[in-house]
């Protein structure tokens, strides 16, 4: 065990290189992300923020370095996880209905060949009815519209029931009471003790929304509360000269004081 | 017409085979791979000519192990020069199938000299020779019950696909629709690549000697390519495509009647079969729920209030 990354951190991340073709897209990033945080991993475009999580689940190849799930490698923590991809990670148009969609996140607990029972079913409903689309449940998925997909990407990882959630850009492109709706219940699950990390890149509602933060451009410029870590310095190591965004950055520092 | 128990026999074993072909094309479809099939139809023809050099036999045992062995090297092929040669999927697909292929016809010239592995029968198939060789199931003093030995072979590469189907479902459900879920869950999806790779290798095998590998192509994608247009419903979108098969089957072996009618050249019951499931696909795509003359119609669609 190593000392810097000791197991009560739901996340731990330890020296992890990930290239592409020999190219990095993470460098030995080090980070340990405490219980019951609201962290969001911030940073610009390319910055490696899906591919943190991706490598942390082993879905894509380490080049170096390890991530560890309160203190134990994640193949032998999947229990724990539920992970929401990008939207567009999968196909819309595939054969299915929001209420299959969702149930498939109960298939780790039922196992492999068992069949779909009421019981998975009842489960999936309910996740729908928290997201406020259970009307929708028999509804084709490419039916739906960009918010009541990333509703139903929820609804399947609640029904996961897990304690850790890696949730990938899920205010991207959704609609203004989608992103209200999934917020609250993400604090819903952070106020019940779980711990969500959230890909985000709108620099105006990080300070609302998360109490923990990850500021990460192929390295961790900064990670920490909220309060220490979003200031105008670490924007600026984050983000770097790009001008346009900077623009950005002094819109987002004026509203942390109004939050 | 002179319709005769030769049809029969020939719409049981196109209609075994088609619904054979349809149940893992279905999957490749939904995966987006479907020249996946293309390929490995393709690919397994050196699996079929190193099994029978190196066991001297055409037992269907040795035939499906090579065969198996080189769909599943297909996969794993493409995928590498996928990633390591920073090629393009289809493209990586088109040189592993062409290149097997190739080595499987130089090894089947190879072998022919003392053999009747024969390469166009392989592309063709042989389906208006299968009621010659029959095998006789049921047998007492007033009657008696045949079926052609090829159908017993196809019959039960449908059962075993059948099953596989049945037994792994929702994991392949999973593996199509979100792999990386697939994967965070544990189930493997690597894993449920490989066995599908091996259902369409297999398939293709028990497929070859009777109908060859063009109806084998066509019966993969075509009918589960009608059915999607036809359904958004996975368990239905599975059953109309093994009844888009079915029907290939008989309207192509009625239709294979029409040309001598017309004083044409006869034609060969495989191609007409495949080409029906064309024209089921050309009926879905116009007349379908999604279909052309729907979409021409000026009337609008009943909107959705949630």
């Amino acid at each position: 065990m190593r000392p810097e990354h000791p197991p009560e951190f739901p996340l731990a991340v330890h020296d992890l290189t990930v290239a592409y073709h020999r190219k990095p897209v993470l460098w030995d990033v080090e980070l340990n992300v405490p219980k019951g945080t609201l962290a969001g991993i911030v940073g610009p475009n390319g910055a490696g923020k899906s591919t943190l999580l991706k490598a942390c689940l082993d879905l894509i190849p380490k080049t170096s370095g390890e991530a560890l799930v309160y203190g134990k490698p994640y193949e032998h923590q999947r229990d724990l996880i539920a992970y929401v991809p990008q939207r567009e990670s999968v196909d819309w148009d595939f054969p299915i209905s929001a209420l299959d969609v969702v149930t498939m996140g109960t298939y780790r607990k039922l196992g492999w060949f068992k069949r779909i029972s009421r019981s998975q079913k009842q489960q999936a409903l309910e996740a729908l009815e928290k997201v406020g689309i259970s009307h929708l449940a028999k509804r084709q998925i490419s039916q739906l519209s960009g918010g009541q997909q990333q509703r139903v990407f929820l609804a399947r990882a609640l029904v996961q029931e897990a304690e850790i959630y890696f949730m990938d850009e899920p205010f991207a492109a959704v609609d203004a009471a989608t992103e209200q709706a999934i917020i609250e219940l993400l604090q819903e699950l952070n106020s019940k003790g779980k711990t969500v990390l959230c890909v985000h890149h709108d620099l105006a509602t990080v300070s609302r929304y998360f109490d923990y933060l990850v500021l990460l451009n192929m390295r961790v410029v900064a990670s920490g509360p909220t309060s220490e870590t979003f200031t105008r310095e670490n924007l600026q190591k984050t983000y770097g000269g790009k001008l346009n965004l900077l623009d950005d950055v002094a819109q987002a520092l004026k509203n942390v004081g109004r939050s | 017409m002179n319709w005769t128990a030769n049809d029969f026999h020939i719409i049981l074993v196109g209609g075994l085979c088609a619904m054979a072909c349809a149940l893992p094309g279905t999957f490749l479809l939904l995966r987006r791979m479907s020249m996946m099939g293309d390929a490995i139809s393709h690919a397994v023809l050196p699996g079929l000519a190193i099994a029978f050099l190196i066991s001297g036999s055409r037992a269907n045992i040795w035939m499906f192990l090579g065969a198996a062995i080189a769909g599943i090297l297909t996969a794993l092929f493409t995928q590498w020069i996928t990633r390591f040669g920073k090629v393009e999927r289809g493209a990586a697909m088109g040189i592993v199938f062409t290149t097997l292929f190739a080595i499987g016809l130089v090894l089947i010239r190879k072998a022919a000299d003392h053999v009747d592995l024969d390469a166009a029968c392989v592309l063709y198939g042989a389906l208006e020779y299968t009621p010659l060789n029959m095998v006789t199931l049921f047998e007492n003093e007033t009657s008696f019950f045949a079926v052609p030995r090829a159908a017993l072979v196809i019959g039960a590469t449908l059962l075993f696909n059948v099953l596989i189907i049945a037994l792994f479902y929702k994991e392949f459900k999973l593996a199509a629709f979100d792999p990386g879920l697939a994967h965070t869950l544990g189930f493997r999806p690597q894993f449920m690549h490989y066995l599908l790779m091996t259902m369409v290798a297999v398939t293709t095998v028990a497929a070859f000697e009777a109908v060859g590998s063009i109806i084998v192509i066509a019966m993969l994608i075509v009918p589960p390519a009608t059915a999607f247009l036809l359904t958004r419903n996975l368990p239905t979108l599975i059953i109309v495509s093994l009844i888009v098969a079915v029907l290939s089957a008989i309207l192509g072996q009625i239709a294979s009647h029409i040309p001598p009618l017309l004083g044409l050249p006869d034609t060969t019951s495989s191609g007409m079969i495949a080409t029906t499931a064309g024209f089921l696909f050309l009926l879905a795509w116009l007349f379908g729920p999604e279909g052309l003359i729907k979409k021409q119609s000026k009337q609008l669609e009943i909107p959705h209030f949630d």
